[in-house]
């Protein structure tokens, strides 16, 4: 059995502390520039200008080709059809003022997103991954699955976090205007919000059926992993069918993955690629998944090195760290893979409506955006290549930090760019906010394998997994 | 391999676990064993006989690297300095600007060297490349026999009777010709 150091649990109180902190701060400073929102509003509007006049410059030589690696060609051309561009161009000024107030409003509102998405890729993840040892009758796991059930129970935290952004966001309380599709008025007709385009989503992208969809989300993946949880804790009683019991489990394990098939992809258009209402990518919810998944196996890494380091976990051998670290590695390259799929098709073609997203991260994030590559590609990839290094602690500690920071910051860049504009950039309160939720992670993950034996003896699986060796 | 006045001796077994006990017994009397064959892989039997770990990995790396360098070459000579062609109005001047529409093209001769290089050289590494002569000394052993050839460094007959003992269901000297 675990037992939680009173340590661990002080410096968890802190880092969630730490994280209140940020997150009130956010608030009170996302309120106090309620003041200046004139200027602000002026000051965007003349950013965006700047960025027009290339356009109109280029428009005289005729006879030469267009700089067509030049962004601002781009943003001349999307120019050129106003209404498939309302979110960064508008013709009057007052409709950019207003944009540019909400993005400042939306910044606390934001940075949650970011951190409780994070968190819940973290726990999404450890479940998707642990369903499937189930449904496929996996071996070799059994000796990680009751980290794994911790881990599941992290869930609700984040969701609930997730679950209040929307509520807030539909009835616009507190400046919520994350979803930008959610403001008022956009799809009436002669409303002055009016986009014709976002009213065209109104059958998909409404107030109730998208919170519903939330919910149904989140009680399917917090049920099953209540049920595995129970299930798994059936094989410690006396007088259980095991066999019986997890073949039971496989069944679970398998409805759960239909259900996170569908699921994963629907709740990551949802809650973040709606925020870029225009925009579309049929790759998303994919992507998505990769970073859910090679998050929370990383995560999964640092928790078993953690309680081996205090002695716990003795049947982990070498090769069971080995093979996770190949996880880490492998859906490293399985992120990159899908997040080049999507950039390159999106470079390629260059239409207008689908570039402005990249536009956005080339232009006012382009030193998080290629750090975040770097970060998530050429990191991981280098540092877990060799087999030695898959089997070496330092090794896949430095890595499981870079992966963990290097997906966070994709999640960032998914989500600032549409809700808070050029202005986005990762402040102290982001870490700080980021800091809160892993203490948070610390608390109920550890709370949750504090309450039944670390390994389940019973498993049938289980010699099979002690004796494991690669 | 051998020469002329070395002594193989052919022990065959008809089960893998028998035959890794037998693997470790013979090593702990310091013997050396030139080579096992079997119809499978056997876990832990690389290890048993005391093998040095692969360097194929190196030399995939090496190949993948190789691949890349063709790739981008190949790039660049056709598309940019040969035949500069504008697909979907995009710039052909500098391979640079270009590099995203490459990369599936490095992507994938990076894998296509890195694995059919690799290939060969494990064929070549254990002299199994195509009209190599085979070196079973048993057909046996490609059905569901397992072999294991020591060298005899000392009294044969009494190597013969320890291969007995370890389970051996036939132990002979070999007289093959080894390449």
């Amino acid at each position: 059995m675990f037992e939680f150091s009173s340590r661990l649990k002080t410096i968890s109180y802190v880092l969630i502390l730490i994280g209140a902190i940020s997150v009130g701060f956010s608030f009170l400073a996302g309120g106090s520039d309620h003041h200046d929102e004139a200027s602000h509003g002026e000051g965007e509007h003349a950013t965006t200008e700047a960025h027009h006049s290339p356009a109109a410059s280029h428009a005289h030589g005729h006879d030469a080709m267009p700089k067509t690696d030049d962004f601002s060609y781009h943003k001349g051309a999307s120019r050129a059809i106003p209404k498939n561009n309302h979110f960064y161009t508008s013709p009057n000024a007052e409709h950019d003022a207003e944009h540019a107030h909400h993005q400042e409003q939306n910044k606390p509102w934001a940075n949650l997103l970011v951190n409780s998405f994070f968190a819940l890729a973290i726990g999404l993840g450890a479940l998707f991954f642990m369903a499937l040892q189930y449904a496929a009758q996996v071996g070799w796991t059994v000796v990680l699955l009751r980290v794994l059930e911790g881990i599941t129970s992290f869930i609700w935290v984040p969701g609930l976090v997730i679950l209040i952004i929307i509520v807030t966001g539909w009835f616009h309380l507190g400046g919520n205007h994350v979803y930008h599709w959610m403001a008022e008025g956009i799809m009436i007709p002669g409303s002055e919000n009016y986009d014709s385009i976002i009213a065209g989503k109104e059958g998909y992208l409404n107030g109730p059926f998208f919170t519903i969809r939330s919910i149904i989300y989140l009680a399917g993946w917090i049920g099953a992993a209540f049920l595995l949880r129970k299930m798994s804790l059936k094989m410690e009683q006396s007088g259980v069918d095991y066999n019986q019991n997890w073949a039971k489990m496989r069944n679970v394990g398998a409805g759960f993955l239909v259900f996170f098939a569908v699921t994963s992809s629907m709740s990551a258009w949802d809650w973040i690629m709606s925020i870029d209402t225009h925009w579309f990518s049929t790759l998303f919810g994919w992507y998505v998944f990769s970073t859910i998944f090679v998050s929370s196996l990383t995560a999964l890494m640092m928790v078993v090195l953690y309680l081996k380091g205090k002695g716990y976990l003795p049947e982990v051998n070498k090769s069971h760290i080995h093979d996770i670290a190949k996880f880490m590695f492998a859906f490293s390259i399985f992120w990159t893979y899908l997040w080049f799929s999507q950039y390159m098709l999106i470079w390629y073609s260059n239409i207008p409506e689908e570039v402005t997203y990249y536009m956005m991260r080339f232009d006012e994030y382009k030193v998080l955006f290629f750090t975040m590559v770097a970060l998530n590609f050429i990191f991981p990839v280098t540092i877990l290549m060799s087999r030695d290094s898959k089997r070496n602690r330092g090794f896949i500690f430095t890595a499981g930090i870079i992966i963990l920071f290097g997906h966070w910051l994709d999640i960032f860049i998914m989500i600032m760019p549409g809700s808070v504009g050029a202005s986005g950039s990762v402040t102290l309160i982001n870490m700080g906010t980021l800091l809160g939720f892993v203490g948070l992670f610390i608390l109920v993950v550890f709370n949750t394998i504090k309450k039944a034996p670390l390994m389940i003896k019973n498993h049938p699986m289980f010699v099979e997994s002690k004796h494991f060796h690669i | 391999m051998a020469t002329t006045n070395q002594i193989i001796v052919n022990a065959l077994y008809d089960d893998d676990d028998v035959l890794l006990a037998g693997v470790k017994q013979v090593r702990e009397k310091g013997l050396e064993i030139q080579e096992v064959y079997s119809p499978f892989p056997v876990h832990g039997l690389d290890k048993a006989m005391g093998l040095k770990e692969t360097r194929i990995a190196i030399a995939a790396f090496m190949y993948g690297l190789l691949g890349l360098t063709t790739a981008i070459s190949m790039t660049y000579g056709m598309l940019i300095i040969d035949w500069p062609m504008n697909i979907g109005g995009k710039p052909s001047f500098t391979w640079g600007e270009n590099m995203p529409a490459f990369v599936p093209i490095m992507f994938e001769l990076t894998v296509f060297f890195a694995a059919h290089l690799m290939v060969w050289t494990f064929f070549f590494r254990n002299k199994i490349y195509p009209g190599c002569k085979a070196q079973n000394p048993d057909p046996r052993t490609t059905d569901d026999k397992f072999l294991m050839e020591v060298v005899s460094s000392g009294d044969t007959e009494e190597l013969m009777s320890l291969l007995k003992q370890t389970g051996a269901i036939e132990v002979s000297v070999n007289n093959a010709e080894h390449a």
